[in-house]
């Protein structure tokens, strides 16, 4: 925490409460215990291993010697857009930013996060069959003449009930 | 002891290069994640989660050093999206094993042709 402190505190709550928690739950309902982790073990699956070594260390060093480029441009903090106020705490200038600057994009991303989780309950829906259920409407809009039958007995005959 | 930490913390001065450093360092976990398990699709989505994890780093550190506050406005929405996608992810993984029984990432290979 550098400053950022709501930031930070987002970060915990998200990644904690909610990420974690999905992948746990996604673990705990597929069976990933039957799969063998055979990693380093046979020869023919191994082969990727040292071309995935040296792209990820070709990466770093790029990532270190970009790191290393802002020293030799010093303007680039010159270049200003939203300017932080030190008087007032780190949370409260990004609500001022957030609820006026930016109240499309955050409309925008509250959509987004409902579209997922619609989506999301979408493709994990299933309807099971056999499951016997109340229907509201089927009840409701039942009709007198589809439920009562007057019929004539006769004597020592009966009804068959389920015509 | 404790004058011992205290003078390391005097001795480093985390500053701006740290932070970027251990953002790379974290970026480069995620790729060689990436690489090496190649057979699990969980500890994939993980690993992109990592880098994701990474590039926000690296913004708000920036936003901070350089007194502007569009990196963390950047960073809170980037935050809805990586949790809108992991969400997705993992609901797709739950759908595909149940329908075909498997998410060992050899064995997913039905749009092969």
């Amino acid at each position: 925490m550098i400053g950022a402190e709501f930031l930070g505190m987002i970060m915990l709550i998200v990644y904690v409460g909610a990420v974690a928690v999905l992948f746990l739950f996604v673990v705990m309902m597929l069976n990933v215990a039957q799969q063998k982790n055979q990693w380093f073990s046979s020869a023919e699956s191994s082969k990727h291993i040292p071309v995935g070594l040296i792209i990820s260390t070709v990466i770093f060093f790029e990532l270190l010697i970009v790191i290393g480029g802002w020293k030799y441009k010093p303007d680039l903090f010159n270049i200003k857009n939203l300017v932080t106020d030190n008087d007032v705490s780190n949370t409260h200038s990004l609500g001022q930013v957030l609820y006026t600057d930016y109240i499309h994009v955050f409309q925008i991303s509250g959509m987004i996060l409902l579209v997922a989780m619609i989506g999301a309950i979408v493709l994990t829906f299933r309807q099971r069959i056999g499951v016997k259920k109340q229907s509201y409407l089927k009840q409701i809009s039942r009709e007198r003449s589809e439920g009562v039958q007057v019929l004539n007995v006769e004597f020592n005959k009966g009804v068959k009930i389920d015509d | 002891m404790l004058n011992l930490i205290k003078g390391l913390r005097l001795m480093i001065n985390i500053g701006l290069g740290h932070y970027l450093t251990l953002g790379a360092i974290i970026f480069t976990i995620g790729i060689i994640g990436i690489f090496l398990n190649r057979k699990n699709i969980i500890v994939i989505l993980m690993s992109i989660e990592l880098i994701l994890l990474a590039v926000n780093i690296n913004l708000v550190s920036f936003s901070i050093y350089l007194n502007d506050l569009t990196g963390q406005v950047f960073r809170l929405f980037i935050i809805v999206v990586d949790a809108a996608q992991a969400e997705i992810g993992l609901a797709i993984i739950v759908v595909y094993y149940r329908n075909s029984g498997t998410i060992r990432v050899e064995e997913i290979d039905k749009l092969k042709g």
